[in-house]
């Protein structure tokens, strides 16, 4: 393996795709399509067409606000937090994870958008001296999550661009056709200069430094959104740390349902390994605990602490109308990811894969669970009888924001190195140094 | 202005250059511009002393991020007095939150900023890089010195074990 042959074997990604690519592309954005109808629809109609009802005012689209912030995690946890603790088996698959956390947060941004009544006053929530005289409530933690999320989001980016800067060189200096001036102008004029580099590696580290923490509060505020209530179900001071492990779960989860088809339309096996997966099956079966953990946990406190309003809603949770999905919700998140322990599914990609699915459809239903569940099952008897059903606007504009997140990502993985080539060189220039026998191995 | 001559040695390995750049710099034959393909520590090393400042810009971003978030909120609730929540007009707990993500978001754009200004980025006008294969698998010495000294220069990349010697 040498570095011209990383370079070859990444830029190929970027030659024109075969059908199979076409294809799902094609699939995408037609779903992504069904979601525009469906909100303009909603937009032209009014709020109504969405299936809310007294009292249950939040219902999939907050679902699916947190459960895109949620996968927006993994990404930044895998780009800085393993890098800051030199996890070097996250170079093959940062790059992936990173530009799937910019199109999560981007997905996820749309969503209390496509919630709030009249969707073209949005910019309300931005504080800004206005004719009304009026500033927003900065007590409110739905402003700590307009704040968090648009930081987030330019964090994510500039994480990414920086990350792609020598990438774009590189391409630029190898691909022949046209799209070779793009990536001159997206390169910024990079030449690899001693100086130019001495300043990037200072630069990456203080934005891995930056980013771990951040991703942390990011999904700490989102959980306040629920937990600075007083609903039961969600006035609960775990929600923050229970919240961030759910997300890095869901998140990972995701970058295997992604890189797995990623890696094979790429032919890129040499470089995501099996290894890579088993480590990343491994943080999932970690925070897979954890979440775990913290559902048994709210159901002791909830019978522990002797309120009957608590423990009407867990009772109601698990036995109510809504028991299917929290069933399925416990199967997914906390059953099913123990076959993890077992080191032969950690490393059958077909069984990691399904797992994976699970996984997914189970963190979407814990969000569901959380808000329609608690929302439905509130202080006053009256309100338990009303039963919150999605309508096909609502599916339709899910349906959407998975045909977005998808497009993003097929656009950027044909349009961009997938993995990060610098730091491919740069993994196997040191494994190298270090022992000349364990050198990056060849590709099979 | 002195007349000055341009010598570039190509090099197959990072290593062997930095060793090679830092004879150049030691003998002051001439000013020496390192590029390869990855961040090298031996060429870094070898060429520069002190850190990048870009820490500075990032320190002093969070710093100004922190004030502005906490200043922004607390102006905001003393120009329109109104109390929500029964808590104080200048509620500190709660406004912590916005503060701390301003606070890394300045971090984050003044680290960017420094980094594109330090590094002379964006910079699409002007020389390309003098070959090619610096962002593939090659890494280079490009040596600015006085024509008296190219001799010395050459010599000096060639024991190094340069792949090639331009100029």
């Amino acid at each position: 393996m040498s570095f011209a042959k990383i370079n070859d074997d990444i830029l190929r990604t970027l030659r024109p795709p075969g059908r199979l690519y076409y294809v799902g592309l094609l699939v995408t954005i037609t779903a992504f399509l069904i979601g525009v109808l469906a909100f303009l629809y909603q937009a032209r109609t009014g709020l109504g067409v969405a299936g809310y009802e007294h009292p249950i005012l939040w219902g999939i689209y907050i679902t699916n606000f947190v459960f895109w912030v949620g996968i927006a995690h993994s990404g930044t946890l895998i780009s800085a937090g393993l890098f800051l603790f030199r996890a070097r088996w996250r170079t093959a698959v940062a790059r992936a994870a990173e530009a799937m956390t910019v199109f999560a947060v981007a997905t996820a941004g749309l969503f209390p958008i496509i919630h709030i009544g009249r969707p073209w006053f949005f910019y309300w929530l931005i504080p800004y001296p206005n004719e009304r005289q009026l500033w927003v409530n900065f007590r409110s933690p739905l402003v700590w999550d307009l704040f968090a999320i648009s930081t987030y989001l330019t964090v994510s980016v500039m994480f990414l661009y920086l990350g792609l800067m020598p990438d774009m060189a590189a391409a630029r200096d190898k691909v022949g056709d046209w799209r070779r001036h793009v990536y001159r102008v997206l390169a910024l004029g990079w030449l690899g200069t001693d100086r130019q580099w001495r300043h990037y590696i200072a630069l990456y580290g203080f934005f891995a430094a930056l980013a771990t923490p951040l991703v942390v509060s990011v999904h700490s505020i989102v959980s306040w959104d629920f937990a600075m209530s007083i609903l039961p179900g969600w006035h609960s001071t775990i929600f923050a740390p229970y919240f961030v492990a759910g997300a890095i779960f869901s998140g990972i989860a995701m970058v295997i349902t992604l890189l797995l088809p990623m890696r094979r339309i790429f032919k890129l096996e040499g470089y995501i390994t099996v290894h890579h997966f088993e480590n990343l099956a491994k943080l999932m079966l970690t925070t897979s605990l954890i979440v775990g953990y913290a559902y048994l946990t709210e159901f002791f406190v909830a019978w522990y602490s002797g309120n009957p309003f608590e423990q009407g809603t867990f009772y109601d949770r698990m036995f109510g109308q809504y028991w299917v999905y929290s069933w399925t919700m416990f199967t997914c998140n906390v059953l099913l990811p123990l076959l993890l322990f077992s080191k032969a599914i950690r490393t059958n990609l077909k069984a990691l894969f399904v797992i994976s699915i699970f996984v997914n459809v189970g963190m979407w239903l814990e969000r569901y669970v959380i808000i329609v569940s608690s929302l439905s099952h509130d202080f006053d008897p009256a309100n338990w009888a009303g039963v919150y059903q999605p309508t096909w606007v609502e599916a339709a504009i899910t349906i959407g924001a998975f045909g977005l997140f998808f497009t993003l990502f097929l656009l950027f993985i044909k349009n961009f190195p997938a993995v990060s080539i610098t730091e491919m060189k740069e993994t196997m220039d040191r494994s190298a140094e270090a022992d000349p026998a364990s050198a990056w191995p060849e590709p099979v | 202005m002195a007349k000055t001559v341009e010598i570039l040695g190509i090099y197959d390995r990072g290593k062997t250059a930095a060793a090679c750049a830092r004879v150049i710099l030691e003998e002051d034959l001439g000013k020496v511009v390192a590029f390869s393909p990855v961040p090298d520590h031996a060429l870094d090393q070898a060429l520069h002393v002190a850190v990048s400042p870009v820490r500075l810009f990032v320190l002093i971003g969070g710093l100004l991020g922190c004030a502005f978030g906490f200043a922004f909120q607390i102006y905001t609730v003393l120009d329109w007095p109104m109390i929500t929540g029964g808590k104080p007009l200048i509620s500190i707990p709660a406004f912590v939150v916005i503060a701390f993500e301003l606070t890394i978001l300045f971090a984050a754009i003044g680290g960017m900023a420094s980094f594109l200004f330090l590094a002379g980025l964006p910079r699409l006008t002007g020389r390309a890089a003098p070959d090619a294969r610096f962002t593939n698998d090659m890494t280079g010495l490009s040596v600015t010195c006085a024509p008296e000294q190219a001799a010395a220069v050459r010599a000096c990349l060639e024991r190094a074990g340069a792949d090639e010697i331009r100029g």
